[in-house]
């Protein structure tokens, strides 16, 4: 895909006015995510100010302290790290052993299955949190720990969501995988769970890192869940939710939002410029031929 | 989504050729077609995923369906009355509704506007990108991967505070620019700026999926076949309806059904953007609008009958999806 570019001769003019173009779009585009981190240095005097000024003087770590101080939002912070780690460790484990399944054997009602997976990535999430929100309540009265304002309620809900759309995605990385490799595996003798686990695994995991980054940002982005499933245990929020304290009825307190926001942005970007390569040919192989 | 989907779909003809049952085995093919079947293997690896989209898909979409029947409230919830079956009692009484058709028309519409602007934007910066060097390219990618990359929440509160009538920094640019009309302008008070500034942030959110996606389809195809077709004299209008759109119609179909799902079940931004739908309820979505139903109201019939709704319009999509993969050729 890297090699072969799309170059019909463009003349110099419009190759540069394409550049600028370029070059404002980004601009542009990184312009609100410059203006958060800006706004989260600022002093709080410089925030309210009715003309405000595309830089700072004198940058300021306030809002950062409001932030973690008053508002406990560390706490916060491992709540959703701790939901979106446990989603993806699980979610990548339980949908490669479904996509080798449907990849690599033939049986009755794999294509059945195979629909009911592709119409299981329509469902619209927020329609299902009435039943949800019953389901957890029942379970937490049999089961601890995964009821109502706890973690499992976020937890077990999102593992079933992005379910569907890593086994699919998968499916693709599994199949990639040489059959002859796995004759070659089984001819010297190894055992099915012994390629599943030391051959197999090993070569799919650049796709079960694209697959996590999905899971991972839609578990991370939750906002409806966190708002319905967490009552009034507000140590078990999470940073979505944590956010909106600093939206009040008699005035917004916009540096400590926007220093939230970027404390909440970071780990994602972060995320993000990690698995950069990796996502970017993981959509790539969509269209490789 | 399925970025997997398409791949299939230019691989098929070597897959089917495979993978085809039958007598008709080329000479040294299949040596293990027997354990490929696996008997128990298969279900075995299948077991925790269906243990778990069972109890946490289907059975709320049955749960669902089954509330939108009966009688529930507060009283059925936590007062222990019994639930009464209705019937399609709560659809009557939703369908009479008339704000409720008001939402269903503004959620087709918006979401009809943010897939086409999306679409539009994600498409126009994808070429955009191959007709530049690299560090322009670099600096788009780069911003794009930071917008995509933001949370729903955190991208929400941004815009808001850009857009703030006293502290934002786009009433003052629109000033200076002579716009004198923007001077402490709120735009969540009127119900079309309102929307337009949600539309503004899920466009920036969701163009980069779109962009990038696309753009890696556009370099797949191959540099010859657009030279050849160049140097026969095609006009670039021409290379693109006859060779790039062609090609590139399995990813655009990709990206327009993905658009579509997005979109049509916004709800963070709506709810932060316009305090939970808007004042007077003016930017009601039907996800905004079932939430506000079940849980502020405490109807959860009539939420549920609004889900339920929203499952049916999905459905639909998705049938039509699975239509134009078919005719693609894929082979599931």
């Amino acid at each position: 895909m890297s090699h072969s570019r799309v170059s019909l001769r463009i003349r110099r003019p419009w190759r540069l006015a394409a550049e600028a173009t370029a070059l404002i779009v980004a601009a542009v585009v990184a312009f609100p995510l410059y203006w958060m981190v800006l706004s989260a240095f600022k002093p709080e005097g410089e925030i309210q100010s009715t003309e405000p000024r595309p830089w700072t003087t004198a940058p300021s770590l306030d809002s950062f302290r409001r932030v973690f101080q008053q508002e406990d939002f560390g706490r916060y912070f491992l709540n959703s790290l701790f939901v979106a780690a446990v989603v993806v460790v699980a979610s990548a484990l339980i949908a490669f052993l479904a996509a080798t399944a449907v990849a690599r054997f033939r049986f009755r009602f794999r294509t059945t299955l195979l629909i009911m997976f592709l119409v299981a990535q329509m469902v619209p999430i927020e329609a299902l949190t009435i039943p949800l929100f019953f389901l957890m309540r029942d379970l937490g009265e049999s089961v601890p720990g995964i009821g109502l304002n706890t973690l499992g309620s976020l937890i077990l809900p999102h593992i079933a969501f992005s379910l569907p759309f890593a086994i699919w995605m998968l499916r693709g990385f599994v199949k990639a995988v040489p059959e002859a490799l796995e004759e070659a595996a089984y001819l010297d003798g190894a055992s099915r769970s012994r390629f599943l686990w030391q051959i197999l695994f090993p070569l799919v995991f650049p796709g079960l890192v694209a697959t996590s980054v999905f899971s991972f940002i839609s578990t991370w982005n939750d906002f409806l869940f966190a708002k319905s499933f967490i009552i009034s245990a507000t140590e078990n929020s999470t940073l979505p939710m944590a956010l909106l304290v600093f939206f009040k009825a008699e005035g917004n307190d916009w540096g400590g939002i926007m220093a939230a926001s970027t404390v909440m942005t970071i780990p994602v970007l972060i995320f993000f410029v990690l698995v950069q390569r990796r996502l970017v040919s993981g959509l790539g192989g969509a269209v490789k031929d | 989504m399925s970025s997997g989907t398409a791949q299939h779909a230019r691989r098929a003809p070597a897959k089917v050729r495979r993978s085809r049952p039958g007598p008709v085995v080329p000479a040294g093919g299949r040596t293990r077609r027997g354990s490929r079947r696996g008997g128990w293997t298969p279900w075995l690896y299948l077991a925790p995923a269906l243990v778990v989209l069972g109890g946490l898909l289907v059975y709320p979409i049955y749960q669902l369906g089954l509330i939108s029947f009966l009688e529930y409230t507060q009283a059925q919830v936590s007062g222990g009355e019994p639930t009464t079956f209705q019937g399609f009692a709560n659809y009557a009484e939703l369908f009479g509704d008339g704000e409720f058709w008001n939402v269903v028309v503004a959620t087709l519409l918006f979401a009809a506007v943010c897939v086409i602007s999306t679409l539009a934007v994600g498409c126009a910066l994808a070429v955009l990108l191959t007709r530049v060097r690299a560090i322009p390219r670099l600096a788009l990618m780069l911003a794009a991967l930071g917008a995509w990359a933001t949370p729903a929440v955190t991208g929400s509160t941004v815009w808001v505070f850009l857009f703030d009538a006293d502290f934002g920094p786009v009433n003052k640019i629109l000033v200076w620019f002579g716009l004198s009309g923007f001077e402490n302008y709120s735009w969540t008070y009127d119900r079309y700026s309102a929307f337009a500034l949600v539309l503004f942030e899920v466009v920036w959110c969701s163009f980069p999926f779109v962009m990038v996606t696309v753009y890696a389809g556009i370099k797949a195809i191959p540099t010859e076949v657009l030279e050849a077709a160049a140097l026969d004299g095609a006009s670039t209008w021409r290379i693109w309806r006859t060779i790039m759109a062609p090609m590139l119609r399995p990813i655009l179909v990709v990206v327009t059904i993905q658009s579509i799902i997005w979109d049509f079940k916004v709800f963070t931004q709506i709810y932060v953007m316009t305090d939970g739908g808007g004042i007077a309820r003016q930017n009601m979505v039907l996800n905004v609008y079932a939430y506000q139903k079940a849980f502020a109201s405490s109807q959860y019939s009539l939420g549920s009958a609004i889900g339920v709704v929203m499952l049916l319009i999905l459905l639909v999509v998705t049938l039509v999806y699975l239509r134009l993969l078919r005719r693609q050729g894929e082979e599931l």
